[in-house]
C-alpha cells in the first residue's frame, strides 16, 4: 500500500480539524464556503476509500502516532465504522454545496466564516467518533462535535435559537458527562480504555455492581445524545430554530453517530458480559422505541411549524432504529443499521427542501406554504418523494428498512410488534399528507405571487438526496449488504 | 494525613447530586451553568481518586533504585486534564449564550423566557 493511503483513517479526521482554524484565519465568506465544501468532499473521498478497503480486505486498525494499542490510541475501521463515515461525509458534502445561498440569507455576512468553521469542526467530531477505537478519545470527539453543534444551532435567525442552543448545551453536557462517568467506572475495573481491550476484560468483572453502574450511565448518557425517547427534549427546538443548512446536517448525522456509539459501546464493548440479556435492557429499549414511534409521530401531526414536525418525526425514526437493535438478531440489527443510512438520506432531503422554502417564503409554517407546490414544483416534489420514503412506500428506502424490521419481528416470534410497526406508519401517512395537501391541493394565495423556484444548487442538492432515497430503495443490495456484514461483526462479540 | 475509606467517592457522589439538582431545579440560567460545572467537577474528583494508589508517589523516575517504589497512576490525571479543557469550553460557550439571551430577552430566568416564547408562538 502506498504511504498516503496508509494514513487514510487519520487523514479523514485531521484534515477537517486543521481546516477549521484556516477558515477562521481567512474570514472571507466565499473562501470559507469553498474550503468547507472541499473538505467535506475530501472526507467523502477518504470515507469511500476506507469503505472499499474494509469490504475488500476486512476490518483493520490504525495506530495513532505508531503507539501500540491498548496504550496508544487505536483507530479501528470495520464495516460499521466505514458505513457511518460514508453516511456522515456524504450528507455533509451535499449540505455544504447547498449551504451557500441558505447561509447568505439566514446569517450576517461577517459571521459566515464562523458558520463554516463550525460546520467543518462538527464534521471532524462526527467522523472522529465513528472511527476511533478508544473510549475516551470518543468522548473528546463527542465534545468537539457537540460544542460546534451548539454554536451552529445558536446562529439561527430567531432569538429562540439561543434558548434552544443553551438547552441543548445543558442536556448534551449532562449526557456527555454521564458517558465519562460510565467509561471511568469501566476503566476502574479493567485499567484500559481501548474498546477491544475493554470488551475482552469486562466479562470477568460482569458480576460487580461497578460494571453494572457503568453500563447504566453509558446507556442513559448516550441515550441523551441520540435523543432516545423520552430523553429527546432538546431536539425539537434545536432543529426548528437552527439555520436550515445546519438543521439538515444535524438531522442526517448527529443522532445517527450517537446511535453508532450506542451500538459500539453497549453491544460491542458490553456485549460479551452477558449483561444485555441478564438485565432487561432490550425489553426496556423495545418499549421505549415503540413509545417513540407512536407518541412522537402523533405529536408531529399537530405541529404548525413543519421543521418542528420533522424534528419530532426524527425522534420517532430513532425509535425504529432502536427497535431493530432491541431484537438483538442479525436481521433486526441490519435493519437498524441500514435505517441509519435511509433515514439520514430522506430526513436531510426534507430539511434541505424546507430550507429552500424558508429562503423563498421566509417561513416554514404550514399556513404560510399553502399552494407552494405550484410555485416551487421541483422542491416540493422532492418533499413528496422523501415523504413517501418516510412513510415506507415500496420502491423507497423507507420501505426497505420497514420490510426488514417486520421480518426481524416475525422471525423473533413477536408478531404484535410487527403489527405496531405497520400501524405507526399510518401516523407517518398523516403528517406527510398534511404537508402534501397544503403544498399541492390548495391554490397559491396572493402573498405567494412573487415566489420563484429555489436556486439551482439548492434544488440539485435536495434532489441528490431525494433521488438517493429512491435509488437505494429500488436496489438495496449494496446498503443492506454492508449493514448485514456490520451486524454480523457486531453480533460476534455479543454473548447469547 | 490518611483519608478514611471511601471518603473521596462519597464526596464525588455528593457533588454530582448537588450539581445535577442545581441544573434541574434552578430557573436562573447562570445558576444552572454553575450546577453543570459542579456536576462536571465531581467527575474530575472521581477520576483522580481512582488514580491514587496507597503510598503511591508521583510517577517520576527517582534518582535511586526503583525497586519497591509504588507509583500512582498518571493516566486518569491526563484524561481529566482533557476533560477540564472541555469543561472550560462548555462553560464559556454556555455563559456566552446566556449573555446573548439576556440581550435578546431582557431576562435570564427560565420561566420568564418560556412565557415570552409562548406568547410569540
Amino acid at each position: 500500500m502506498s504511504a498516503p493511503l496508509e494514513h487514510l483513517p487519520a487523514l479523514a479526521v485531521v484534515v477537517p480539524l486543521m481546516t477549521a482554524p484556516v477558515i477562521v484565519a481567512l474570514r472571507r465568506p466565499w473562501a470559507a464556503w469553498l474550503l468547507a465544501c472541499g473538505v467535506s468532499w475530501a472526507s467523502l473521498f477518504f470515507s469511500v476509500l476506507l469503505l472499499l478497503q474494509v469490504l475488500e480486505s476486512g476490518p483493520f486498525s490504525y495506530l495513532m502516532g505508531g503507539w501500540a494499542a491498548p496504550w496508544g490510541i487505536e483507530y479501528r475501521v470495520d464495516q460499521l465504522d466505514a458505513f457511518v463515515l460514508a453516511i456522515v461525509s456524504a450528507i455533509a458534502s451535499v449540505v455544504s454545496v447547498y449551504s451557500r445561498k441558505s447561509v447568505e440569507a439566514e446569517i450576517d455576512s461577517e459571521r459566515h466564516y464562523l458558520f463554516y468553521a463550525m460546520f467543518v469542526l462538527c464534521l471532524c467530531g462526527l467522523l472522529g467518533m465513528a472511527i476511533t477505537g478508544d473510549a475516551f478519545n470518543l468522548f473528546v470527539f463527542l465534545e468537539i462535535s457537540s460544542l460546534s453543534t451548539y454554536v451552529l444551532v445558536g446562529m439561527g435567525r430567531d432569538r429562540r435559537a439561543l434558548t434552544a442552543s443553551l438547552r441543548y448545551l445543558i442536556l448534551g453536557t449532562v449526557g456527555a458527562t454521564f458517558y465519562v462517568i460510565g467509561i471511568g467506572l469501566a476503566y476502574m475495573m479493567t485499567g484500559t480504555l481501548n474498546m477491544a481491550d475493554l470488551a475482552q476484560r469486562l466479562p470477568a468483572m460482569a458480576h460487580t455492581s461497578t460494571v453494572r453502574a457503568a453500563l447504566a450511565f453509558l446507556v442513559v448518557g448516550i441515550g441523551l445524545k441520540m435523543a432516545a425517547f423520552p430523553l429527546h427534549a432538546w431536539l425539537p427546538n434545536a432543529y426548528t430554530h437552527a439555520p436550515s443548512a445546519a438543521a439538515a446536517l444535524l438531522a442526517g448525522t448527529a443522532t445517527k453517530v450517537s446511535v453508532y456509539v450506542f451500538l459500539r459501546i453497549v453491544l460491542g464493548v458490553f456485549g460479551a458480559t452477558g449483561l444485555l440479556t441478564a438485565l432487561p435492557i432490550t425489553q426496556v429499549l423495545m418499549v421505549l422505541a415503540l413509545a417513540a414511534m407512536f407518541v412522537c409521530s402523533a405529536v408531529a401531526i399537530w405541529q404548525p411549524d413543519l421543521k418542528r414536525a420533522l424534528a419530532y418525526s426524527s425522534v420517532a425514526q430513532i425509535g425504529y432504529i432502536l427497535l431493530g437493535i432491541a431484537f438483538l438478531s442479525e436481521t433486526g440489527l441490519a435493519a437498524g443499521i441500514v435505517h441509519l443510512f435511509n433515514h439520514a438520506v430522506m430526513k436531510s432531503a426534507l430539511f434541505l427542501a424546507l430550507g429552500a422554502v424558508a429562503l423563498r417564503v421566509g417561513s416554514t409554517r404550514i399556513d404560510a406554504i399553502r399552494g407552494i407546490g405550484r410555485k416551487m414544483p421541483l422542491t416540493m416534489a422532492a418533499v413528496l418523494v422523501a415523504g413517501l420514503s418516510l412513510i415506507g412506500v415500496p420502491l423507497t428506502v423507507g420501505f426497505v428498512s420497514k420490510w426488514y424490521l417486520v421480518e426481524a419481528a416475525l422471525t423473533g416470534g413477536m408478531w404484535p410488534v410487527a403489527v405496531l410497526i405497520l400501524a405507526s406508519s399510518l401516523l407517518a401517512v398523516a403528517y406527510v399528507w398534511r404537508i402534501v395537501e397544503a403544498a399541492w391541493m390548495a391554490p397559491p394565495g396572493p402573498e405567494l405571487a412573487h415566489i420563484r423556484e429555489a436556486p439551482t444548487a439548492m434544488v440539485l442538492s435536495t434532489w441528490v438526496l431525494a433521488g438517493a432515497s429512491v435509488w437505494f430503495g429500488l436496489d438495496a443490495t449494496q446498503t443492506m449488504g454492508v449493514a448485514r456484514l456490520a451486524a454480523q461483526t457486531l453480533l460476534q462479540g455479543v454473548a447469547p | 494525613m490518611e483519608v478514611p475509606g471511601l471518603f473521596n467517592y462519597w464526596m464525588a457522589i455528593i457533588l454530582m447530586m448537588a450539581g445535577l439538582y442545581t441544573v434541574i431545579a434552578r430557573g436562573n440560567l447562570v445558576k444552572k451553568l454553575v450546577g453543570l460545572g459542579v456536576f462536571q467537577i465531581s467527575v474530575f474528583v472521581l477520576y483522580i481518586t481512582m488514580g491514587k494508589i496507597k503510598d503511591g508517589t508521583a510517577p517520576i523516575l527517582p534518582a535511586g533504585p526503583v525497586d519497591g517504589v509504588v507509583f500512582s497512576n498518571p493516566l486518569p490525571h491526563v484524561l481529566i486534564l482533557t476533560a477540564i479543557v472541555v469543561g472550560i469550553a462548555t462553560t464559556a460557550l454556555g455563559l456566552a449564550l446566556v449573555v446573548r439571551i439576556h440581550e435578546a430577552f431582557g431576562t435570564i430566568e427560565e420561566d420568564d423566557i418560556q412565557d415570552i416564547e409562548e406568547n410569540e408562538a
